[in-house]
């Protein structure tokens, strides 16, 4: 069987801020690192392809600049087999839309994938769209908020796994092959990487795919390619400094409940 | 839409049975395309030969004008209407207004008729009703189906969901199989003129709140946004009203599906107000301790405020309160209007899942904990002092 994980490189924190004179995020020294949905998304592929008896490949596929190599290469310490990197000067600036074209068309072209994992959403954008718009591309079913696969079948063509709704968890039944955007229950502990691990991840096959070898013109992909469009980028407006009292309870709670009268929320 | 690689196709029907609008019939022993494909991409799951593939384009349209009105996807759950319906008929009001066009509501179940009227009541003029037993358990490939029949007979201008985790998992289907654009949990919109064209400017959050961004989908109609729950008002309502109800059929076929739900595994303990749906949320972390008990006196006073209980993430990895309770980055996502948190030292992730609270009021041992940051109001003391004596005052409070 053929596993593909979806990946992407994060900036190491969202505390983040908004260069005011262009607008843009400032990225310099900021470090990066694998997004931890993504990380917990590879976790569960490993961890099926280590309890099944077939074969199993696991590529780490991700778009974005060369430096996202790093993250690809924690992949490959962590469990997968094969990296992809889709990289090209036509992808940059792309909304989820152009993502999950760019994604589609790599799937496509490395074929007979059966199960396609992601993270149920990266801590930069938030956005949670691209895993199902790749199902949507695809034209394969998906399953969002998954937090364990506890069945796959092959033979018979299913996999039996848990996810979070709304009101609290259902397990489902879906055939396959299918698009996972997986989330972890809290508790989780990722599989950390042993020297050996890194050592043999080093002569694991690591491939660079361009606009080139997906195909397609300039403006289907990227910026041009999008649907949406950011108009403006900006610091949130500052929250006023709040008040703080160490006092005996009895005069702190006092001082509490004037502050609620006064702004009126009770 | 699609393209049938005919040389792999064997003739052997099964995109015919599934296809919702019979838009594939079998010719010379092969499957082709004759109606109108709505893009709901079901055939190609249902073949077993890979033979069909979704051609997806952009939906960009010459013509804007042709899109019209303001649509509100109205979640329910078991024949309940959820509190995001409401808050975005609110909302949608305003912009239905400021554009001059007609505010709607779509609501798609099994036997939801009746709720016809809590919508029309806060502000629809026009529902539309999907209803059909295949509706009964949500599954993202019949309500999808359905949504994206429905657009494109009626052709809306804007298309709004509550970022619910059923919302994010349906919105981005819609917008990937129709070719739209979807911007996500959203926290503001508003109708902005560019380029001459009224169009729907959707803020949003990211960078778990740090940054915030304006965005536009200039040239997709409809223009579809999540909007995150709670933090758009609902209109008082009216239930004198005039609203229209239009019923659709639209058939969506049991082996369209390819999911089945096995088990719903509620969290047990009583029934209580979803976190993100409360206007005040009480919250207890690590310092509060890590048993039932321990909560009790945080439940009393989410009782006495006609609030709720949520918690950090340590008190859930206790077990102590299931994950559906969880406030945070790997949690839920809240914006009531009163958060009380007590024993939560503040990390990053806990923070980005409170922000939008319009107050936040800390309780810590810590006078260095990183919550106060974030608090509006902060008391440095002990939550076991502190909270019996905010009960009593506030129940005295209540009494006057």
């Amino acid at each position: 069987m053929r596993f593909v994980v979806l990946v992407k490189q994060v900036p190491d924190t969202t505390e983040v801020e908004v260069d005011e004179e262009t607008g843009t995020i400032i990225r310099e020294g900021v470090p990066s690192t694998l997004n931890a949905f993504d990380e917990f998304a590879l976790n569960v592929a490993v961890d099926i392809k280590e309890g099944m008896e077939e074969e199993v490949e696991i590529i780490a596929l991700s778009m974005g600049p060369p430096q996202a190599e790093e993250a690809l290469n924690k992949c490959l310490a962590i469990g997968a087999d094969r990296a992809i990197l889709l990289t090209d000067k036509a992808f940059a600036g792309a909304d989820t839309w152009a993502t999950a074209v760019t994604l589609s068309r790599a799937l496509k072209k490395i074929e007979n994938v059966d199960l396609i994992f992601a993270g149920q959403e990266a801590s930069d954008g938030n956005t949670a769209q691209v895993g199902p718009e790749v199902a949507a591309h695809r034209g394969l079913p998906q399953l969002t908020y998954v937090s364990e696969i506890e069945d796959l079948d092959p033979e018979e063509g299913y996999l039996l796994c848990k996810k979070e709704t709304d009101e609290g968890h259902v397990r489902i039944r879906s055939e396959i092959p299918t698009v996972l955007a997986c989330m972890p229950d809290p508790g989780f502990e990722p599989k950390i990487p042993n020297v050996r691990d890194i050592m043999k991840a080093k002569k694991k096959p690591k491939e660079k795919w361009s606009m080139e070898d997906l195909g397609g013109e300039e403006e289907d992909y990227g910026l041009e390619g999008s649907e949406s469009v950011v108009i403006e980028t900006y610091s949130p407006p500052p929250k006023g400094e709040g008040i703080k009292v160490e006092e005996e309870p009895e005069r702190s709670v006092d001082q509490l409940l004037k502050f609620l009268d006064e702004e009126g929320i009770l | 839409m699609i393209e049938i690689e005919l040389e792999l196709c064997t003739a052997c029907g099964k995109c015919v049975k599934v296809c919702p609008v019979d838009a594939l019939e079998l010719k010379d022993e092969k499957a082709v395309l004759t109606g109108d494909c709505i893009s709901c991409g079901v055939c190609v799951s249902a073949c077993p030969e890979d033979a069909i593939e979704p051609v997806i384009q952009t939906s960009e349209v010459e013509d804007l004008s042709q899109y019209d009105g303001v649509w509100v996807f109205a979640e329910q759950q078991n024949g309940e209407l959820k509190a995001t319906g409401p808050q975005l008929l609110g909302k949608g009001k305003d912009l239905a207004d400021e554009l001059g066009e007609e505010l709607c509501a779509v609501l798609i179940g099994n036997d939801v008729k009746n709720l016809s009227e809590e919508l029309g009541a806060y502000g629809a003029e026009k529902v539309y009703i999907v209803d059909d037993e295949i509706f009964d358990n949500y599954s993202t490939e019949a309500y999808t189906t359905a949504l994206t029949s429905l657009i494109s007979e009626y052709k809306p201008n804007i298309l709004l969901y509550g970022a619910t985790h059923l919302g994010r998992d349906l919105a981005p289907s819609v917008a990937g199989r129709t070719g739209l654009g979807l911007t996500a949990d959203c926290t503001d919109l508003n109708i902005e003129e560019v380029e001459d064209r009224k169009v729907l400017l959707q803020t949003r959050p990211a960078f778990g709140g740090n940054v915030m961004a304006d965005i536009v989908c200039p040239d997709s109609r409809p223009q579809m946004a999540t909007v995150r729950p709670h933090v758009m008002s609902p209109i008082e309502p009216d239930r004198d009203r005039e609203f229209e109800v239009i019923e659709e059929k639209i058939r969506v076929k049991e082996e369209a599906i390819s999911t089945e739900v096995i088990e719903v595994m509620r969290p047990e303990g009583r029934e209580e107000i979803p976190i993100e749906e409360a206007d005040v949320v009480v919250c207890g972390g690590r310092g509060v301790g890590t048993s039932e008990e321990d909560f009790e006196l945080l439940r009393e006073l989410a009782n006495l405020l006609d609030g709720t209980v949520g918690c950090s993430r340590p008190i859930v990895e206790e077990d102590v309160m299931p994950k559906s309770r969880q406030i945070g980055q790997s949690g839920k996502t809240i914006s009531p209007k009163l958060y009380i948190v007590c024993g939560v030292s503040g990390a990053i992730q806990h923070k980005v899942g409170i922000k939008d609270s319009d107050y936040i009021i800390a309780v810590n041992k810590n006078p260095d904990a990183a919550i106060f940051d974030v608090a509006d109001f902060g008391i440095v003391g002990d939550l076991n002092e502190v909270l019996p004596i905010m009960i009593k005052k506030l129940e005295k409070a209540k009494e006057n």
